[in-house]
């Protein structure tokens, strides 16, 4: 009759524990020895078998045998074996002693393979374990949408500015920047607040206003000795020279800070102004182009 | 009742709303059944609700003109900022208590100039490109920093560690699909640790600048807007990964910018073209942070003491109220 169930189930028919792929059968049934559908490891069609199965850590020999094949409640005797690996082999053959081979070599196999993972589960609950949190979207949202618009009330880059224009103002950087005016300011400040040191802050505003005086008087030069010339020969020239000048004009602003001048704002400073000189070279390219 | 006829003409033969629809006083949109005629009610009711605030608008700016110099003054918008829950931890700058605490606590020696911070930084298990990056363009950032990578190692045993070989500072980015989103701050010998939520992080290419790498000089730090108690032991420690003296050949400035809740990391040059006017250009990386927990002793999830963490149902209840 086992052999009409396994023709009938594992071969031919629909078994519920079979799973078929290509190239194997598996078996789903929990009392299964290898977890292949064949005729020696079919729990439904073999009278006499044996598994092992572990719960909780420990590990426990099936057996089922034909005399209580009547009465499935008590169909599958349960042995507990013995934590040490090798006492629970001989567990295994003392408990399977005049069993077909095949079981017994199974038996034995399988739980190899229990204890191995077993050891393995035991080693890695002491390493680090990865905590995971789950994200809700909803919060996820909020949360970005929140950073957006806190992003765009904190008006970073004003911020910044103002506080680097309180940090000159408050005098943080010491002598590095020479503004004048500023110093202008500052010696006013030092002639309110202290009313000995009068003259020598007297002296330092002349200065300053001399100095600036004289800043204006030279912008007032050059821009008064602005010669039009249409000639391209002259103003390719002169274009060179304004260049040099504006560099070396850029050079000596930037040697006050102390370290060579970014392109993108500095640039931008002034307006873009061609002042035309005349050079003494000139006659002789133009003899020469001619 | 008497719209009904009015709803019901038909949506497509229906002429455009007239000037000046009334609704009887006690007629409520939600209460006709029908969706679309709701829904038709509901925008004409709108557009009504537009046209009056608009002409509301319009009397009050000709009452204004009208007045001319005697009118009030303008009425300041309210924001965010504005309304804000006032924190009862707020410091007041010249709190004497506050200036005590501050002396005695774990970054006094940090703001007495003894010791020089030395920090690490390192990631999660792992690391993907996107985050190795991030960790180098930190270390080039922040002064006096390396880069070490964590091969499986438990944070509870780099900590004796890196105690050992004088750091005074431990950051541990942590990663999460290829992106970094967390940063844990830890002030080493023994000093608060801060775990923060990280977000929109851009590294130097995706930055629009036109500026060179930063450079070994020291950046200036500014902290803004940290108001509260809580505010400003974060600062503290925001300050505290920055050698104390900057230099200011450099013009480097590292900016850490408070605004609701959410800190914003820029590292910026910067250059004074007049006394009045000061242009930057950003350089580095830039990301924004969230605190999320801050725990007195150094890193320990399980036993440590937290000062302060944040449980979204109590203390998100509030749009107005901040933390930090």
């Amino acid at each position: 009759s086992l052999q009409v169930v396994w023709d009938t189930l594992g071969n031919k028919q629909f078994c519920s524990y079979k799973i078929k792929t290509k190239t194997q059968s598996f078996c789903r049934n929990e009392y299964n020895l290898t977890g292949l559908c064949n005729r020696s490891s079919c729990p439904l069609a073999n009278s006499q078998y044996a598994t092992i199965r572990e719960e909780k850590g420990r590990c426990y020999l099936y057996m089922k045998t034909i005399e209580r094949a009547p009465f499935p409640s008590r169909l599958w005797e349960r042995v507990l074996l013995s934590k040490n690996y090798e006492k629970a082999l001989e567990e295994i053959d003392e408990n399977l002693i005049y069993w077909p081979r095949f079981i017994r070599h199974k038996c034995k196999q399988r739980f190899t393979k229990i204890t191995q993972y077993l050891i393995r589960i035991r080693k890695l609950t002491l390493k680090r374990q990865r905590k995971i949190v789950p994200l809700s979207r909803k919060i996820e949202r909020r949360e970005k949408r929140r950073e957006e618009k806190a992003l765009i009330a904190a008006q970073l880059d004003n911020a910044i500015e103002k506080e680097l224009l309180e940090r000159l103002k408050q005098d943080t950087y010491g002598d590095i920047y020479n503004f004048p005016i500023h110093a202008f300011d500052k010696a006013l400040q030092q002639q309110d607040a202290e009313s000995e040191s009068e003259s020598d802050v007297e002296k330092e505003e002349e200065e300053d206003e001399d100095k600036d005086k004289r800043e204006f008087v030279e912008a007032d030069d050059s821009d008064l000795s602005d010669f039009e010339d249409m000639d391209k020969l002259e103003t390719s020239s002169e274009e060179e020279q304004e260049n040099e000048e504006e560099t070396e004009k850029k050079a000596s602003y930037s040697k006050s800070k102390g370290k060579t001048p970014l392109k993108g704002p500095t640039r931008r400073k002034r307006p873009y102004i061609e002042i035309e000189y005349e050079k003494e070279t000139e006659p002789t390219t133009k003899t020469k182009a001619s | 009742a008497g719209q009904g006829p009015a709803g019901s003409a038909g949506r497509d033969a229906e002429p455009p709303a007239p000037e000046r629809v009334l609704f009887p006083p006690t007629f409520s949109v939600s209460e006709i059944k029908n969706k679309q005629r709701r829904h038709f009610m509901f925008l004409r009711w709108k557009q009504q609700q537009r046209k009056e605030k608009l002409a509301a608008k319009k009397k009050r700016r000709k009452e204004r003109e009208a007045l001319g110099d005697k009118a009030p003054p303008k009425a300041i918008p309210k924001t965010i900022e504005n309304q804000r829950v006032y924190d009862e931890t707020t410091v007041d700058p010249n709190d004497e208590e506050v200036a005590f605490d501050e002396a005695t606590d774990e970054f006094a020696p940090y703001f007495n100039r003894q010791t020089v911070p030395k920090i690490l930084i390192t990631t999660s298990d792992r690391p993907r490109g996107r985050t190795v990056r991030f960790c180098e363009q930190l270390s080039t950032v922040i002064p006096n920093s390396r880069v070490y990578y964590r091969r499986g190692l438990a944070l509870k045993r780099i900590i004796p560690q890196c105690i050992a070989r004088d750091f005074t500072d431990l950051i541990v980015i942590n990663e999460d699909r290829k992106i970094p989103n967390g940063l844990v701050l830890s002030h080493l010998p023994d000093g608060p640790t801060a775990h923060f939520r990280m977000s929109s992080v851009r590294l130097r290419k995706e930055i629009k600048r036109k500026g060179k790498q930063p450079t070994e000089h020291v950046p200036e730090v500014i902290l803004n807007n940290f108001t509260t108690r809580l505010g400003h032991s974060v600062g503290r420690m925001f300050a505290s990964l920055f050698p104390h003296d900057p230099q200011f050949v450099g013009r480097q400035v590292a900016t850490f910018h408070n605004q609701r809740d959410y800190i914003f990391f820029r590292f910026h040059r910067y250059i004074f073209k007049s006394e009045k006017k000061v242009g930057i250009q950003e350089l580095g990386p830039r990301f924004t942070l969230k605190l999320r927990s801050l725990q007195k002793g150094t890193f320990d999830s399980k036993f440590g003491e937290y000062e302060w963490i944040h449980k979204r149902r109590e203390m998100d209840t509030s749009r107005r109220k901040f933390h930090l």
